[in-house]
């Protein structure tokens, strides 16, 4: 018995340490946090809030729902690839896809070009609807992923008793596929509009004015500009809250992310012709137009620049890789720690979700009012970025981990026990060995999360202490395009480089 | 010697009762209808299990507090009784050093082992390059190099076909002989346990019968054993 003290050990202690940090949190902006009155902007700004993140949820999961069905259906040349690449977008950083979008869908775009030359007015993309349309990029390919794995797991026998009966198309679908689809949209539906709840970056830069200003971002202006502590702790305050409670209320449908939805298996069905083979190449050519378009434009307008690259943009780099492999090496230890702790403990599962009640913002602003007595903001950006940043990818990366966790446990928990091997043999030649595979992965996620992480780095940098993300935005303000994309460019392949490299460490370390 | 001493495993309205001794180089083989509690003795004894009443006992000291790996045995699972990511080598080190910190003595032995269990220069084969007679001959070898004075088998040739579970028995005995350790093997086939046991315990309706000489409880079998026998 004593064997399993010292293993639980730390992961008590490290539970301990998030839970005071989440709650600590909390607690301090609540006790800042002056008056409870909302000011009509803040008001507006929880209004919006909600609002881009509902109908960004609605939207992502009612374009899912055809583009996973005819990904599901259609076999053709770069389907694989095109399903790897929905992967993408989760690594992506968001100020470079914005950048992208906004080189698609800006003023100076191809859309508003076709719009002008058909004699239409131009689209603006600022507001409400850039805000939605950059959630629906980044959410869509995570729902049409959540989906594909869904139509997947349908057993197909379903599908050829279906055929047999000679089940027309719509009964089909309402025996077949969509009781998948009532079970899967509410879970859906919930990760992106919590996953929208929280968003900075978008807000910051597409959103236009008081008018589309998110919580998340009005913590940041109450801090940053207007100095309003109080302020800040309220709105950071009514954030958590909000978080917590949605978290809460979708915690029974939170499903599994479907990050490793498989990729090839025969077809069960023979897929209908005629117009719906129309209708899902449209999809899929429209889907997959959509997800590569910002991207290709990213690296277009990205190459010019690189011959002429902006002061700052070497040390900012060094800073983000600084940040990223601290915080994805800070992660994955902690992340494998409470999912094997998690294999035994209810506990240690719940603590490691618990940063899902957190975001960005409201973790910095704590942290900002809780050192601000002691140290300036700039001396401790870094280490701050580095604690949020491992922090809030811990819930991913632990539910990474456990179901492989436990797998583990049930395999060979008995076999080392009877063999009596101390705990650092167990991690050396069992555990590390064997979970290999989910720790390369979840630490590129980690890694590459961080690297493009903008959030409480713009709490805390001063003007000199930029990372790659927060210098991208910066020339992006200064109407400095050029230099922008060029940063952009190299931040999006660091951050790919980054996953790309962890996850390869991660499958030559697997093997049988 | 290891004891039973009024033993009794309970698990929702499954129980077991055990009081016998299994005196030092006794092969026992333990048989009864599935779900009657064999494997889970086997478990209690391991340290994987706790019993509700009664002890345990090795030379007299009671082995409730004593980790698994600790306790005078050495036990063969079902399945998983090699780690499939490491070689032959590494598996059966970590009999004879639990940090697979090796000396070159102690390779010398495994090399050594490997060729008396009959897979001579096998040492960098991985598990799955193995065959199921293979892979039950290298954990037969682990246990030869731990050599604990009892040795605890759970079906673990189950999956083998005759020939080759005869031929397991035949090692079983030589790493049985070679270490004087007493076996107590899982069984569910009679053949085995004539073949190979001296005493068969007969595990049936909650108890596990103190061990009776193997032939004369097959010449007179009890009713629940000519029941399960068919």
């Amino acid at each position: 018995m004593a064997n399993r003290a010292v293993q639980i050990g730390p992961a008590f202690w490290l539970s301990l340490t998030i839970a005071a940090l989440i709650l600590g949190s909390a607690a301090m902006l609540a006790l800042r946090a002056e008056s409870w009155a909302l000011a009509p902007s803040d008001w507006a700004a929880l209004r919006f809030t909600v609002w881009q993140a509902s109908l960004s949820a609605l939207i992502s999961a009612a374009l899912a729902i055809p583009t996973a069905r005819a990904l599901f259906r259609r076999r053709f040349p770069g389907r694989e690839l095109l399903i790897r690449l929905l992967a993408a977008p989760f690594v992506l950083p968001v100020v470079v896809a914005v950048l992208g979008i906004l080189s698609i869908f800006g003023r100076q775009g191809p859309l508003n070009a076709a719009l002008v030359a058909l004699g239409l007015p131009p689209l603006s993309i600022f507001g409400l609807h850039g805000v939605v349309l950059a959630h629906v990029f980044f959410n869509l390919p995570l729902a049409t992923r959540m989906l594909l794995h869904g139509w997947q797991a349908i057993p197909s026998e379903r599908f050829r008793l279906a055929q047999s009966l000679g089940l027309p198309a719509s009964a089909q679908f309402l025996h077949v596929e969509w009781p998948m689809l009532r079970g899967q949209i509410p879970g859906i539906l919930a990760v992106v509009f919590l996953i929208c709840l929280t968003s900075f970056a978008v807000a910051l830069t597409l959103g236009g004015g008081p008018k589309s200003s998110t919580l998340e971002l009005a913590i940041y202006q109450a801090l940053r500009f207007e100095f309003d502590l109080g302020r800040a702790a309220l709105l950071a305050t009514l954030q958590f809250v909000l978080c917590a409670a949605v978290t809460l209320a979708s915690a029974r449908l939170t499903l599994q992310q479907g990050f490793a939805a498989g990729l090839d298996r025969p077809l069960a069905l023979r897929p209908p012709r005629g117009w719906r083979l129309a209708g899902d190449v449209l999809i899929i050519v429209l889907a997959a137009v959509f997800l590569l378009a910002p991207l290709l434009a990213v690296v277009v307008k990205g190459l010019p620049g690189l011959a002429n690259l902006p002061n700052g943009l070497w040390e900012a780099t060094l800073r983000s890789l600084v940040i990223a492999l601290i915080s994805a090496g800070v992660a994955t230890a902690a992340s494998l720690t409470l999912a094997l702790a998690a294999t035994r403990s209810r506990f240690m599962e719940l603590a490691a979700m618990l940063p899902l009640a957190a975001s960005s913002l409201v973790l910095g602003t704590g942290l900002f009012l809780a050192l601000r007595p002691f140290v300036t903001p700039e001396a401790v950006a870094l280490p701050v970025t580095i604690l949020v940043n491992a922090t809030l990818t811990l819930p991913f990366l632990v539910r990474l981990l456990l179901p492989e966790a436990r797998q583990l446990q049930a395999d060979y928990s008995r076999l080392t026990a009877s063999l009596g091997l101390p705990p650092a043999t167990v991690l050396r030649y069992v555990t590390l060995p064997r979970l290999a595979r989910p720790l390369g992965y979840g630490a590129g996620l980690a890694a590459a999360l961080s690297m493009g992480d903008l959030g409480v780095i713009a709490l805390f940098a001063g003007d000199s202490g930029a990372t790659l993300p927060l210098l991208v935005q910066r020339l992006m303000g200064a109407y400095r395009m050029t230099q922008a994309g060029a940063a952009a460019l190299i931040l999006v392949t660091l951050s790919f480089g980054l996953f790309w490299a962890f996850d390869r460490i991660g499958s030559r370390y697997a093997d049988a | 010697m290891l004891t039973l001493e009024a033993l009794i495993l309970r698990q929702d309205d499954f129980q077991l009762t055990a009081d016998w001794s299994v005196p030092p180089g006794e092969r026992i083989a333990l048989i009864g209808p599935s779900g009657a509690g064999k494997s889970t003795l086997l478990m209690a004894i391991a340290g994987f299990f706790p019993a509700a009443a009664g002890r345990i006992l090795w030379q007299g000291d009671d082995l409730a507090d004593t980790a698994p790996g600790d306790r005078p045995l050495t036990m063969l699972f079902q399945d998983q009784n090699l780690f499939p990511h490491l070689t032959l080598a590494q598996n059966l080190g970590l009999g004879l050093s639990p940090t697979l910190r090796l000396t070159a003595a102690q390779k010398t032995q495994i090399a050594q082992t490997l060729q008396q269990v009959g897979l001579a220069g096998m040492e960098a084969r991985k598990p799955a390059q193995l065959s199921g007679g293979q892979q039950g001959r290298a954990a037969l070898a682990r246990a030869l190099l731990r050599a604990r004075p009892v040795l605890l088998l759970d079906e673990p040739f189950a999956a083998l076909g005759p020939a080759l579970k005869s031929e397991m028995l035949d090692l079983l005995d030589e790493v049985a002989s070679a270490t004087g350790a007493a076996v107590l093997m899982v069984t569910h086939d009679p053949a085995d346990a004539k073949r190979f046991a001296s005493k068969t315990v007969l595990v049936a309706d909650g108890v596990a019968r103190a061990p009776v000489p193997t032939d004369q409880l097959f010449s007179n079998p009890p009713q629940v054993l000519s029941d399960y026998l068919g």
